[in-house]
């Protein structure tokens, strides 16, 4: 059996980093994350990689541009203000398709907002949040586990598709400690024939550049680039259904909003009223097809989030607007009770919607 | 019949995009020859800025990465921090290093980040069309002051290679011109310093080399360079700012 140890969500993310072969570490502090930059402080000098404070979360997105582009595992982490700021260097590393790991554990907002768990950066993380066209692969984990688990799996899809892969965490889980274990997923290696290494005079030069003043050639990359995202679509998506097989209500949640949303499907169950859960673990890709298919069982969904209504859209859309969806939320740090997700699942259930 | 002259190595074929009588081409030319002499082409990783040398990935043969505005003393801090075998350097203009950038400049300054930096600084923003720039001097027409710029308004010009040689960090910082073949040869032997205090491992390096914008500065080539010598030079005086072995050196002595 897999050993297992007692483990904070942050310190995870940061042990399971190092383990997936990420060995620069680019940061600037903010709460409520530090203990992935501590951690990664007091680790990264004693295996011979690179921990850096940055002076701004501008130059550390942009020191992680650096090491991607010279072929690294890379990484950052921040919080919702701090992501803002990383806008910028995101675009830059997509447009210039370099792989790079990022991790949001979010606080509410918006503008400085407060230091409690939120989610309310679902549009930022799933819609882009620099400019451009562009995705990211976004990783929702709903346990230290998967905070872990996730992020070595994060490192391989970057690596995969030479994309930003992001985990979008929050406050609860970055802070909570619950026993992991590092072994479920392998760490795969990809080779890197773009990357900056010194052209030893053997090679033409490698160029990283995200430019082209030329409009068709723009459009041509641009074009190239979705192409890749829909491989991805068709392949990377990753989500866990909770007693759906039967279910009359869908409830639809992420991250520690499922956690508690399991809690209130249970009840739902004792009270006799069919509900199951979806759990997007891609927030992108969306898990729509899972989504489409569940319009044709369900009576409505309930979208469960820390958030004033951001995945309820990517719901509507995947199922068409089938079936009603209504919202059970919480903001600002609040998070919902089970109480108060059960009600919602009762008023659904009595076509109060 | 023996070859006399001819372009360096470390410059590709490409044909160079800047205005006729612009200085970049010369710098360029520097930087490269620099590269030769130090034999250093194979490891060399060069960061273009956001500005008129925009495209300077496309001249050099080494691995190259196009920065965001102000942003390439961070991301070369990227690259050397993750492979410090490489040579690594940034080739920005004023209001790429000296206004949006200001802060990775002076914080790779002062952490001593073992890259050199080429500082173009013509005074205007090239690219964008002649805007006022953090070096404009006093009363310069530019795009954005149009009636000259008025200190009282939008402050003064920054002079960065004396700010920055206030920091303990940086090894070299040195302030050159490529107004006449004399300052052009002096250039010349400080980017080559610059590359070789990183080979050294001694650290920060940058080279503010004051250039012309004969096209946003509204003048000719010839007028340009004679208000290098005339205006420019005056606010910004040419000379090694801070050399950390040589006064060393000195002190031993």
């Amino acid at each position: 059996m897999a050993e297992r140890v007692l483990m904070k969500g942050n310190e995870a993310i940061a042990e399971a980093a190092i383990q997936a072969g990420c060995r620069h570490y680019f940061g600037y502090p903010i709460t409520p994350q530090t203990e992935i930059a501590a951690y990664m402080a007091k680790k990264m000098p004693k295996i011979g990689g690179t921990f850096l404070q940055a002076e701004s979360e501008i130059a550390s997105i942009n020191m992680v541009y650096g090491a991607a582009a010279a072929g690294m595992r890379v990484m950052t982490s921040s919080s919702s203000p701090g992501i803002s700021l990383k806008g910028e260097g995101l675009s830059y590393i997509a447009g210039s398709d370099v792989p790079a790991f990022v991790v949001n554990v979010q606080r509410g907002g918006p503008g400085l907002g407060g230091i409690q768990p939120s989610q309310s950066d679902y549009f930022q993380a799933t819609k882009g949040g620099g400019h451009g066209d562009y995705h990211m692969i976004v990783l929702a984990p709903a346990s230290v586990q998967e905070m872990a688990s996730l992020t070595i799996k994060g490192f391989n899809l970057a690596d995969k598709y030479n994309m930003i892969s992001m985990i979008l965490a929050d406050g609860t889980i970055g802070q909570m400690m619950e026993p992991i274990s590092f072994e479920d997923v392998e760490v795969e290696h990809y080779d890197k024939p773009w990357a900056l290494t010194g052209t030893e005079c053997k090679r033409k030069h490698n160029i990283v550049n995200s430019l082209y003043l030329q409009p068709e050639v723009l459009e041509r990359k641009n074009f190239e680039r979705y192409e890749k995202y829909k491989v991805v679509e068709e392949n990377e998506v990753l989500y866990e259904t909770y007693m759906m097989d039967d279910a009359d209500y869908c409830v639809v949640a992420f991250g520690i909003a499922a956690r508690v949303a399991k809690n209130a499907v249970v009840a739902a169950r004792a009270e006799g009223i069919k509900a199951g859960l979806i759990r997007p673990i891609t927030l992108w890709p969306f898990p729509k097809k899972v989504l489409r298919d569940a319009a044709d069982q369900v009576k409505s969904f309930i979208s469960v989030e820390l958030n004033m209504g951001q995945m309820i859209d990517d719901i509507r859309l995947a199922t068409e607007c089938r079936r009603p969806v209504t919202l059970c939320n919480r903001v600002g740090g609040m998070i919902p009770s089970p109480d108060q997700v059960l009600q919602s699942i009762r008023e659904a259930a009595k076509g109060g919607n | 019949m023996a070859i006399v002259f001819q372009k360096p190595k470390s410059l590709t074929d490409a044909v160079l995009h800047y205005c006729p009588g612009c200085p970049h081409g010369i710098i360029h030319r520097l930087v490269a020859e620099a590269i030769d002499a130090l034999g250093i082409e194979g490891k060399a990783i060069g960061v273009a800025p956001v500005g008129c040398a925009v495209m300077a990935y496309d001249y050099f043969t080494c691995d190259m990465i196009e920065a965001a505005h102000g942003r390439a003393p961070a991301t070369a801090t990227g690259i050397k921090r993750s492979r410090p075998e490489n040579i690594v350097f940034t080739y920005q203009g004023d209001g790429d290093l000296a206004s949006i950038g200001m802060a990775e400049t002076v914080h790779a300054a002062a952490r001593n980040e073992n890259i050199t930096i080429i500082f173009v600084n013509n005074a205007i923003y090239g690219m964008t069309g002649g805007q006022m720039a953090p070096t404009s001097l006093p009363g310069q027409v530019t795009q954005t002051s149009p009636y000259g710029r008025d200190v009282k308004h939008c402050g003064w010009p920054i002079r960065v290679c004396e700010m920055l040689s206030t920091l303990e960090g940086p090894e070299y910082i040195a302030r050159v011109a490529v107004n006449n073949v004399k300052n052009v040869k002096a250039a010349g032997k400080a980017i080559k310093k610059a590359f070789q205090n990183q080979v050294e491992g001694k650290g920060f390096s940058l080279i503010e080399v004051v250039s012309a914008c004969p096209t946003n500065w509204g003048m000719t080539p010839k007028q340009a360079l004679n208000w290098v010598e005339s205006d420019m030079i005056p606010y910004y005086p040419l000379g090694v700012y801070k050399d950390r072995s040589a006064a060393k050196e000195a002190e031993a002595k």
